[in-house]
């Protein structure tokens, strides 16, 4: 399909690829920054999808039946023909003419580009490799049937469709990783009527995020409510019905586990397929600099698909804050480079409260303070080095999160308040504030917290990549 | 004022009735508002509504003190002894009837004393005793057992001023009355912490020093205390230096011509003397100063105060009474009075206060082992032949008997074999009390008549029969100020409890004296006790330098005979009245407020005697073991051996657990931290351990270098280690018998813990648990003090080691931990179980042995273990100890933004009708988006609970 409106101009200044969240909300920015909300060019933003964009977030309400899908627009086709905004829709971009600076369809079509933005979000992972002797193994669009991602509206349908049908039939469904979309995933199809499975690798339940208490208190819930949870399951190969239908798969143990429908919800896969064709500098992602610069000055990348100091994303935090640059940066207004920062994971799974940042795994010299309400299945673990705050979980009661967050990027000395930062952190913390910052003895630099706060989240970093298996974390949010 | 009495018809009906108050010896009135309900099963119960200050009462003139104001407090019946108990073989307590229980203990007096003779047994009484009950059992110890070992804790009170009485007035008669305060123009305090032993008479003292602005106050004490407050002089003497002070005054008065000549040569006797004796020791003011180690500047402005007023009020109490030479010490009080002539006069006299509410009854009744009875002893010619004829009492002893330290060691000794103890604890309240509880396990029989479950004395029983107790009890008592009132019975004593005059008089009838103790009630003993004043008393009283005429007659002072002639409801109505008690020319009652106003005393010739004293310092030596002067005494809000005021949450807030006072120097060189825990060791005879007092440390700068205070209420009911008796010799004035409880000798040292506690436990858990002590004590305890709260039992306890705490509650609580917070690097834990949703314990352990720096809010606490379910916000609070001041959020909804249920909501019902206008102003639901659906679900139930509210309104 061809751009329906052209009418304005023939050179767009902007150009968008992909439509995502990321995408939109850097719409809204732009606009929302633009003297008299009047972009000052021309914008033209090509998405994959046929629909207007959608909180992709809300897709977990979607399929649990607790919103409908008018519910996930933000906004409607007149809002981007009143902002002098080009939507494509349905049409996505396949390459990028870095040399004529112009965007190429699928369709053929050609898009001339001042400036570029690529926001193309990230993929579906698969855990094993598919059988070769399936056609299509290589996209996610062109999984073999039974098996899917849970990404876009278009699998919400699907999905639903199965619960329809997996009612009548009686099958159940396999999902594949027990991170926040795994459990959205299996939360959702069994509210749909289906007998669900979910598989985890760990030993635990969002294991990247949660210590084994947390994650015992979420396990237990979801089983409560129904949910088969199988962790520790490493799985050997894919099952698959003699027409080439994925039917469910074998574990390393031996045990076959059968479903109508299998969920992958092992990660992602930053979406760099054209941008690495047109030669722009990749690692695991698009290597963007603090304005968000690719290697090539006209070309920008954001969100899932780009990548910070080695760094990928995919998380909303860090997402809206490189787009807080971004706009700025196209706006030609001044703005400080984005930095990578801790990141707090705040959540709700299916109605659980948790909150994660910092580190997970105590080092032998921290100290742990565990709170627990086995009645209100409140949890709290506090990790502390040198009397600073290094890690968080919280479970069931996560109203002292952001506190906490704020008091571990500061690197704040918590002598003081020692006893009460377990039982009542909120107000600790807010007692620490106002007795005024903390002195420096503890610090000589006299500048609390600046040094710890890189030097953790280059720890952080670490964790993570040794504990990595697949490309990127599984995504709690799934942004752009 | 009686009761009115309750009408049987309505279900509720108020009355109002008077009584006094049952703790010291100010002897306050009690007005009380009473209600009547019908209990299931149409019985009518009367509980205590309200308790006030009596206004018409002439002791505090409707003034009342904290521990007063909390009567009401004291009340339930939770913890009342309602049961006769007899020991078994196996040494449990077993529930008997009466009748066994009486029997048991008329034979086994029968047996004794027909075998070991009467003297094998004893009674040890109570200023706590009515004094009917005193007057009955003296008469059947006395006059029908035939043993004169019957003595009273008011040994421990005011032995020695009674002694110093009848040395220097020929009887034990106190010559003021309070409003002698209120018209002094010098009052002088002397080893009395007014403020918080008499509150109510402090109260009137500081009131009158407003009203009398020439009015002065010397406070005479050891200690800083809080009657200071209130001091236009402070004497911080050297403990024990009260006689050399007083003494010296004696020579100042009679050096500067300050002593009352004409006074002197016609109404006293031994002036000469005294004085030679005062001036045995350098009476300059520099030498009197330095042995009292006070400055000399201050000394010569109380002694010229005092030589230069009339108008001299001396209020002395335990701090001169309980010592080694108590007796001396009041007379040389006296002596100052008596040279002055400073005595009979408004506003003038030698004032001992008592500490019991019934001390001075006792001694109205003769219940001290050294008195016969009604203010005559053994040695008062005609005495034993007058009490004889008028008790019909067949074995009235020859001489007086142990006196209460000697008591015990004739117990120890197995010379005693049966010992009745009455409304006291011993156990407790004695000094050296580990040789105390010894006596009391070998003894063969036991009998203790007592209110209370929890008094140490009880585990030493072998017959426990319930009392009854205030507002029960009905009869007289007798305050300070020779002030007799009536304490009115107003409810029904719980279960099989019974006064005290009838376990007597039941006694007394099983042993075959069935007329002399057929009484019908309080009135009819009063009655005998009254008609026993005047029998044979001579009147009028001689004038000085007559000869006794009538050889019949036993002349005492007090003399009640026209209150004999009260019918029940004149006894039922009595007016508080000040004995000796005349009638008027119309036939009135006539009380006598202040005594030798005509100068003549009780002497054989009526003369007042001045005595030669030779001021003594302590017995209990100081060395270098045991360095530090230990001192004891009352706090504020408890009484005695906290049997009652423990049941008043309130009265423990002000000092909670057992301490221990010292200078800042005395703490500083033994390494004591404010707030730490610290242990008491004496030593005794032989070098050995005399006692283990662990309390907290409050440093003060009240307290003089080298000297310690400690209080002496704790029993082992209410901590592990602060029996304040354990520490102290059982040395005690030659005269008087009185311990000297003022004057230990001790060492202080901190006591190191690894962890300490605050435990809070349920009522409902503590019901029948009398291991929990055990439970402690494998926690490696080295100390606990329990703290009765109303919905709750505090413990604090300090320990060794690392106690597995949550097996220990899952298994001694019987209620696993279903909140649990632990800080494992520092050794910080708290918990909380709960039983069906309810609170019913709640611990916090905390590293170290230095003071929890936060209690937590047991106000609140207790409030949550009174809630039958929390809320999720207070649950959330309930391990910090106190309600969070964050606003309770609710359950979260935007996760980003960290916007709770309820502030949403309240968002809405303030105007912000759209997920729009909620996250313009709270930014809920602009990061993500994933709580869009909940907000928008939100908005429409608010709106909808608008137009429901709207609805109703129409």
């Amino acid at each position: 399909m061809h751009p329906s409106s052209t009418t304005r101009e023939p050179t767009p200044a902007l150009v968008i690829i992909g439509h995502g969240m990321a995408a939109q909300k850097l719409l809204e920015q732009l606009v929302s920054l633009s003297p008299d909300q009047q972009l000052p060019w021309p914008v033209t933003v090509i998405g994959e999808e046929p629909h207007l964009p959608y909180n992709r977030i809300q897709l977990s309400p979607l399929l649990a039946g607790e919103t409908r899908t008018e519910g996930l627009i933000s906004q409607q086709a007149d809002w981007f023909s009143r902002h002098g905004i080009t939507r494509i829709s349905g049409d996505p971009a396949s390459q990028i003419d870095r040399a004529a600076r112009c965007v190429e369809t699928a369709s053929g079509g050609r898009i001339p580009y001042q400036r570029l933005v690529i926001a193309t979000g990230s993929r579906p992972a698969l855990p094993l490799p598919l059988p070769a002797h399936l056609p299509k193994a290589s996209s996610v669009n062109d999984w073999p049937p039974g098996l899917m991602g849970f990404r876009d509206l278009k699998d919400v349908e699907q999905m639903q469709a199965a619960c329809l049908a997996g009612r009548q039939a009686g099958a159940g469904a396999l999902v594949i990783g027990g991170g926040l979309l795994g459990l959205e995933a299996a939360e959702g199809l069994r509210k749909g009527g289906l007998e669900v499975t979910l598989l985890q690798r760990s030993e635990r339940l969002m294991n990247r995020q949660l210590d084994e208490v947390a994650a015992g208190l979420l396990e237990r819930e979801l089983r409560e409510r129904g949910l088969d949870i199988i962790t520790g399951a490493h799985l050997e190969e894919w099952l698959e019905s003699p027409a080439g239908r994925i039917s469910g798969v074998r574990l390393t143990d031996g045990r076959e586990l059968h479903a109508g429908l299998t969920i992958a919800a092992t990660g992602i896969r930053p979406e760099i397929e054209f941008a690495r064709a047109a030669g722009l500098a990749c690692q695991r992602a698009i290597q963007v600099d603090g304005h968000l610069l690719t290697s090539d000055p006209h070309i920008h990348a954001l969100g899932e698909c780009c990548e910070v100091d080695g760094e990928t994303f995919g998380l909303i935090e860090p997402i809206w804050a490189q787009i807080e640059v971004l706009a700025r940066q196209l706006l030609a207004q001044p703005t400080p480079p984005y930095r990578n920062a801790p990141l707090a994971t705040r959540l709700k799974v299916s109605g659980i409260d948790l909150y994660s940042c910092g580190e997970l795994a105590p080092q032998p010299n921290d100290e742990v303070l565990v709170y627990q309400d086995h009645a209100l299945g409140d949890y709290r673990r506090l990790l502390l080095r040198e009397e600073r705050l290094v890690g968080v979980v919280l479970y069931g009661d996560v109203s002292a999160g952001n506190a906490l967050f704020e008091a571990l990027k500061a690197g704040t000395p918590l002598t003081r308040i020692r006893e009460d930062l377990l039982l009542m952190p909120a107000e600790a913390l807010a007692r620490l504030t106002q007795d005024g910052p903390p002195t420096a003895p503890d610090d000589p630099s006299g500048k609390p917290g600046t040094q710890d706060m890189t030097d953790q989240h280059r720890d952080r970093d670490t964790t993570d990549k040794t504990d990595k298996t697949d490309n990127t974390p599984d995504t709690f949010e799934e942004a752009a | 004022m009686q009761a009115s009495k309750p009408q049987s018809t309505s279900e509720s009906s108020p009355c109002s009735a008077s009584t006094t108050c049952p703790y010291c010896g100010v002897g306050c009135g009690v007005s009380l508002e009473l209600e009547t309900r019908a209990q299931e099963g149409g019985e009518l119960k009367r509980s205590i509504t309200a308790v006030s200050g009596d206004n018409d009462h002439p002791a505090n003139y409707g003034r009342l003190c904290v521990k007063g104001s909390a009567l009401a407090e004291t009340l339930s019946s939770s913890g009342r002894l309602t049961q006769p108990q007899i020991r078994d073989a196996a040494g449990v307590l077993r529930e008997v009837s009466w009748d066994t229980a009486l029997e048991l203990i008329a034979a086994r007096f029968g047996e004794l004393r027909s075998t070991h003779g009467g003297d094998s047994i004893a009674a040890y009484l109570s200023g706590q005793l009515l004094t009917e009950d005193y007057y009955l059992a003296n008469k059947l110890f006395k006059g029908f057992i035939g043993t004169p070992h019957l003595d009273t804790n008011s040994r421990l009170c005011m032995a020695s001023a009674v002694v110093a009485h009848k040395r220097a007035f020929g009887a034990d008669a106190v010559p003021c009355s309070y409003e002698d305060l209120e018209r002094a123009e010098l009052v002088v305090l002397v080893g009395s912490n007014l403020a918080w032993n008499h509150p109510v008479l402090f109260q009137r003292l500081k009131q009158a020093r407003i009203d009398n602005p020439l009015l002065r106050i010397v406070v005479i004490d050891p200690r800083l205390t809080d009657s200071c407050e209130i001091a236009d002089l402070y004497l911080g003497i050297r403990p024990g230096s009260d006689a050399r002070l007083f003494n010296g005054l004696l020579a100042y008065m009679a050096e500067r011509g300050r002593t009352d000549r004409l006074y002197l040569e016609a109404h006293t006797q031994g002036f000469d003397a005294a004085l030679k004796q005062a001036k045995r020791d350098d009476c300059s003011l520099s030498a009197i100063a330095r042995d009292c180690d006070i400055d000399v500047e201050r000394l010569e402005t109380f002694y010229y105060w005092f030589a230069t007023q009339l108008h001299v009020v001396t209020l002395f109490s335990q701090g001169v009474n309980q010592s080694t030479s108590g007796t001396d010490k009041g007379n040389a009080i006296i002596n100052c009075h008596l040279a002055g002539g400073k005595i009979g006069l408004p506003g003038a006299g030698p004032f001992s206060i008592t500490g019991q509410p019934n001390a001075m009854g006792g001694r109205e009744v003769g219940g001290l082992a050294n008195q016969l009875a009604a203010h005559m002893d053994y040695d008062t010619p005609g005495a034993r032949a007058l009490v004889s004829e008028f008790w019909k009492a067949p074995n009235l002893p020859e001489g007086p008997g142990h006196k209460a330290v000697e008591l015990f060691a004739a117990l120890g000794r197995g010379e005693i074999k049966a010992l009745w103890i009455m409304a006291t604890n011993p156990a407790v309240s004695l000094p050296d009390s580990a040789r105390v509880r010894a006596a009391l396990a070998v003894c063969p029989l036991v009998i203790v008549s007592e209110c209370m479950a929890d008094s140490d004395t009880l585990a030493y029983a072998d017959v426990v029969l319930p009392a009854s107790s205030w507002s029960e009890k009905d009869g007289t008592v007798t305050n300070s100020e020779r002030c007799i009132s009536r304490q009115r019975g107003l409810l029904t004593p719980p279960g099989e409890a019974r006064h005290d005059w009838w376990q007597l008089a039941e006694v007394g009838k099983r042993m075959g004296y069935q007329e002399a103790f057929d009484y019908s009630g309080p009135h009819a003993i009063f009655h005998e006790h009254a008609r026993l004043s005047g029998f044979r008393n001579s009147a009028p009283r001689l004038k000085a330098g007559r000869k006794p005429t009538a050889t019949s007659s036993v002349k005492r002072l007090f003399n009640i005979a026209p209150l004999a002639e009260l019918d029940r409801a004149g006894y039922d109505a009595l007016k508080p009245i000040q004995w000796p008690v005349r009638r008027g020319d119309k036939g009135e009652l006539i009380g006598t407020p202040r005594l030798f106003e005509d100068a003549t005393f009780n002497t054989p010739n009526g003369r007042a005697r001045l005595v030669p004293v030779v001021p003594q310092l302590p017995q209990q030596a100081l060395s270098d073991a045991v360095p530090l002067r230990l001192n004891t005494g009352r706090i504020r809000d408890q009484w005695h051996t906290m049997t009652r005021t423990a049941r008043s949450a309130r009265l423990m807030n002000h000092r909670a657990e057992p301490f221990v006072e010292l200078h800042p120097q005395d703490a500083a060189t033994r390494g004591l931290q404010d707030g730490g825990l610290a242990r008491l060791k004496g030593r005794d005879e032989q070098g050995g351990l005399r006692g283990d007092y662990r309390a907290r440390v409050r440093i003060s700068s009240g307290q003089r270098r080298g000297e310690v205070f400690i209080p002496m209420h704790w029993s082992d009911h209410f901590a592990s280690h602060a029996r304040a008796g354990a520490l102290l010799a059982g040395l005690v004035d030659p005269f008087s018998g009185q311990p000297e409880s003022k004057h230990g000798a001790v060492e202080v040292e901190s006591l190191p813990c690894e962890w300490q506690a605050t435990l809070l436990i349920a009522p409902s858990i503590l019901a029948g648990r009398e291991d929990l002590a055990d439970a402690v004590a494998q926690l490696d305890g080295r100390y606990w003090a329990r703290i009765p709260q109303s919905a709750l039992v505090r413990y604090q306890l300090a320990g060794q080691g690392q106690p597995d705490w949550q097996h220990w509650c899952e298994s001694h609580l019987g209620v696993p931990a279903g909140l649990w917070a632990q800080d494992a690097a520092q050794g910080g834990i708290s918990a909380a179980g709960f039983r069906d949703g309810r609170l019913v314990w709640w611990l916090k352990v905390m590293p170290g042995d230095a003071h929890l720096d936060r209690q937590p809010n047991i106000a609140w606490l207790g409030e949550c273990f009174a809630s039958e379910q929390l809320s999720a916000h207070e649950r959330r609070s309930l391990l910090a100890g106190r309600l969070s001041g964050q606003a309770d959020v609710g359950a979260m909804v935007c996760a980003c933004h960290q916007v709770g249920e309820l502030t949403i909501r309240q968002a809405i019902q303030s105007g912000d009708g759209s997920v729009e206008a909620l996250g313009a102003r709270l930014a809920c639901g602009t990061r993500c988006g994933s709580c869009l659906p909940e907000l928008k679900r939100l908005v429409e139930e608010e709106r909808s609970d608008e137009r429901t509210d709207s609805l109703e309104m129409a």
